[in-house]
């Protein structure tokens, strides 16, 4: 990877946290509650993001970004204010911008959308712009550099300042430069710049990384106080700042100062917030501002002095996957060691409370801290995946003309990132399905008087060391009358079938099952639940669905903390000790022996309650032994496959039930029929991991494994 | 610095050689990684029947290739006397389960004579011959005798 690449990756990986930051603030707005620093770190999202791409040569984004800046702009200094409309059209900005990034970042063409246009226009027509001006990067304070001094008379609203500027070595260390910064506050107006070398010891006593320089500088301009601690907005709490306004060359003008003039107004950088509300205190941020201004502006102060602090000081760290991937399979290493000591200590006959047995005891504990706080750092809030299920459910609303609202809940629960990232695909369609199937038309809403706004909730919440993902919307319901009819039609059971309105429910998942009578661009084309149901197990997770007719449907996910575990079975089959897992296995037993029927010539089926399900010799489809005849020693994992295949595996025995760790074959290796993974049992020894879907697959002796898509449980 | 190796040593090859079946062989000691004693291999369904299974190798999931049957000798059942060679050559590990290790040889590229072509002796695994001591050591072609990566067979 070239410097350059390296460069483009970490600006995309910051605008994801930067668009994070954007839609929080968004989000925060939308709830009614506006506080200026809000309005702040949405601006300086959007500004970030534009100064990044604008290194990178990312026109569309530069342009869009510049625009939608510009609206935040005005928002924040008052000239525009915060209504439905502006919201709505800067979260479909916000979300357009992802857009545009995602397209970016995936060099899918950074040529003009069609989707860009209008609301380009929006954004323009909402800040009162009627010129499309073709956007540049730092257009914001143009520098107007007259000579002033000899027109002081015309140039009434004219300013003095006095700045001190102090930067720290933060400032230096975290790669900016003061030079920078004193250029664009001379650009602001006739500047006089002093350097104070004060501070400047011996050179043998010189430290290069140390900042030891101070500036001052006596500015006139027409810019406000504002303008020039935006100069440092992006170093605030990385230097010492005071900017004091010195004399005031007609500041009666200036409505929103008249009792400040003349006075000296002395602040510490950390005050930011009051600099924005001071000078044009915003009847659109804060009706209340003016009676206000001083009583909150203490509070206020605090939170900016706080955030200030907090600032400079990165609170996360970015650490390559790969590492943690290796400590995670080292401290795997850890806990299979650790159980083999166990074991060769009980073995050799050391007697229980003896020192070495209380030693091992503590390292126990030990390890499975150590592995749960590994596994803690792999482990990501879904706050990002469900802001992106937000807006994939407003245009999913968009789209179909439906008025909703998303909610979510418990976006702060963690998974790991690998099930994190391939919960996206099955969620958008989840939610599109709740979106265009799940919620009706305003109009059936009304009628049936509910709101018209139809509402989805996404929330997320640890439940006993799984995860659980809900997704309700309170639409219609399942019709279940229909589900049946159509899976009948479809022939995906038959027309005398005894089911529960559970059984038919779960009817959605069956593959090739689709209830929309017209095919939508949204979803409808036949390929909807069952490829949700199956990138679920894929994660070894489950997912089910509860409908109440009238009142919305749940579909509820069950996943794994991790992927780097796994609850198994641990059983024993042709002699060999092997790993069955549990998301697959719905039930356990002995064989009944009276339930079991032949099935031409090699195969047999077994009757659990009134179905048929077909045996798969586990020990014969891996080539252990031969097969055998089926006895009642044996027993019966009655799985079902990522299809809703059941099958009965016949196995010797089972050992065991444990979270085992996921090792892969394909390293070394390659991939094995009918074998998903491996692990490493406590003994030191390899298991391997059965992939039941893959066994049932290739069947008992080569057959046809009949397809039994619903028994009643 | 491969330069001043290839000058300095003209050519000279470490060997790590072995003996299975009372027969002689070496390969290039570059490729060993380590080497360990014989330890119940965990059978993988469908493997070629000269791959014995896999082990744990300090979590690592290790493949066997039990290199006797691989050369179409008689191939024992293992003991505790068998030895592991830990192997990797361009990626995966892989670990040849032989009789003992017996010797490490220096051996010049000029001493390595081709293999005589005689049909059916599994020659197909060798690049040459090397006489040590009225010895005859079979230089092994690791590439042939490694296991292809078994794609997606399923």
């Amino acid at each position: 990877m070239s410097k350059t690449d390296e460069l483009r990756a970490t600006f995309f990986q910051e605008s994801e946290d930067l668009l994070e930051q954007l839609t929080d603030g968004l989000d925060e707005m939308s709830g009614g509650e506006v506080d200026p620093e809000t309005v702040n770190s949405v601006f300086r999202a959007v500004h970030s993001i534009k100064g990044g791409a604008g290194a990178f040569a990312l026109d569309a984004v530069v342009r869009f970004a510049h625009r939608f800046e510009n609206v935040l702009d005005a928002l924040r200094n008052g000239e525009l204010a915060l209504n439905g409309n502006v919201l709505d059209v800067m979260m479909r900005s916000s979300d357009h911008l992802t857009v545009l990034l995602e397209a970016a970042r995936d060099g899918s063409g950074d040529e003009e959308d069609a989707a860009g246009e209008p609301l380009l226009a929006e954004l323009r027509a909402l800040t009162g712009e009627e010129d499309d001006t073709p956007a540049e990067v730092d257009v914001d304070f143009t520098p107007m550099t007259l000579a002033l001094d000899e027109f002081s008379g015309p140039a009434a609203s004219e300013l003095r300042f006095s700045v001190d500027f102090h930067p720290n070595d933060e400032l230096y260390r975290s790669g900016n430069e003061a030079v920078f910064l004193l250029r664009e506050l001379c650009a602001l107006g006739e500047a006089e710049v002093d350097c104070d070398l004060s501070g400047l010891p011996e050179f043998d006593s010189l430290d290069p990384e140390q900042s030891v320089l101070k500036w001052h500088v006596a500015l006139q301009t027409e810019a406000s106080e504002t303008a020039l601690r935006e100069v440092f907005e992006f170093v605030e709490g990385l230097c010492d700042l005071t900017i004091t306004e010195t004399a005031g060359d007609g500041t009666a003008e200036l409505p929103p100062l008249p009792d400040l003039s003349g006075q000296s107004v002395t602040e510490t950088t950390a005050s930011e917030m009051e600099a924005v509300d001071a000078p044009a205190p915003s009847a659109a941020v804060n009706s209340s501002a003016p009676a206000l201004s001083a009583s909150p502006a203490a509070p206020d102060k605090k939170v900016a002095a706080d955030s200030a602090k907090a600032q400079p000081v990165a609170s996360t760290i970015r650490v390559d996957l790969h590492r943690i991937d290796r400590m995670i399979n080292l401290v795997g290493e850890l806990v299979i060691n650790q159980a083999m000591l166990t074991q060769a200590v009980k073995r050799d006959g050391i007697s229980q409370g003896s020192d070495i047995d209380v030693g091992l005891e503590e390292l126990r504990t030990l390890t499975r801290q150590i592995q749960d706080s590994v596994m803690a750092i792999r482990a990501q809030p879904v706050k990002a995946l469900f802001q992106r299920m937000s807006r994939i459910a407003r245009e999913a609303g968009t789209d179909t003309g439906k008025t909703l609202r998303m909610l979510t809940e418990g976006a702060s629960t963690e998974i790991d990132k690998t099930v994190i990232e391939k919960l996206a695909d099955p969620l958008t369609h989840m939610i599109r399905n709740a979106v265009d199937h799940g919620l009706e038309n305003a109009e059936d809403r009304i009628s049936v008087g509910k709101s018209p706004e139809g509402t989805i909730r996404l929330s997320a919440a640890h439940l006993s060391g799984r995860v659980v993902i809900e997704i309700a919307d309170d639409g219609a319901g399942i019709n279940r009358e229909k589900v049946r009819k159509i899976a009948e039609e479809k022939g995906l059971i038959a027309p005398d079938a005894q089911l529960t309105a559970n059984d038919i429910d779960n009817l959605i998942f069956q593959p090739g099952f689709s209830t929309a009578t017209t095919l939508t661009a949204l979803s409808g084309r036949g390929v909807g639940m069952d490829v949700v149901k199956k990138s679920i197990q894929s994660l070894g997770g489950r997912v089910s669905i509860a409908s109440d007719p009238g009142k919305g449907s749940t579909f509820s996910i069950v996943l794994p903390l991790t992927l780097a575990v796994l609850d198994g079975m641990v059983i024993e089959v042709g002699g060999q000790t092997v790993v069955v897992p549990i998301s697959s296995i719905v039930e356990t037993m002995r064989v009944p022996t009276d339930q079991v029927f032949q099935l031409g010539k090699n195969n047999a089926v077994v009757r659990i309650r009134g179905n048929y399900v077909p045996i798969v010799d586990v020990g014969a489809v891996m080539g252990y032994r031969p097969p055998v005849d089926i006895t009642g020693s044996h027993v019966i994992l009655l799985v079902e496959t990522a299809d809703g295949v059941r099958a009965a595996l016949l196995i010797d025995l089972i050992h065991d039930q444990r979270q085992v760790v996921i090792k892969g074959l394909e390293e070394n290796y390659g991939q094995v029929p009918g074998v998903a993974a491996a692990t490493i049992l406590g003994d030191g020894r390899i298991a391997l991991i059965l992939d039941p879907s893959a066994i049932v697959g290739s069947g008992a002796g080569g057959g046809a494994v009949l397809s039994t898509p619903i028994a009643a449980e | 610095m491969s330069e001043m190796n290839e000058n300095d040593a003209e050519d000279v090859n470490e060997l790590i050689a072995f003996r299975i079946a009372e027969q002689d062989f070496c390969f290039n000691i570059m490729s060993v990684r380590e080497i360990r004693g014989w330890t119940p291999a965990t059978v993988i369904p469908q493997a070629p029947p000269y791959v014995r299974g896999v082990i744990n190798l300090r979590g690592a999931v290790v493949p066997i290739v039990d290199l006797a049957a691989r050369l179409g000798l008689e191939v024992p059942e293992p003991n505790a006397r068998n030895v592991i060679i830990i192997t990797q050559i361009d990626g995966p590990i892989v670990g040849l389960l032989v009789d003992a290790v017996s010797d490490i040889l220096s051996a010049t590229d000029k001493e390595v004579q081709p293999t005589p072509d005689v049909a059916g002796t599994g020659a197909e695994f060798l690049s040459g011959i090397i006489t040590r001591e009225d010895r005859m050591i079979r230089l092994l072609n690791l590439g042939a005798i490694l296991p292809e990566k078994t794609g997606a067979a399923a």
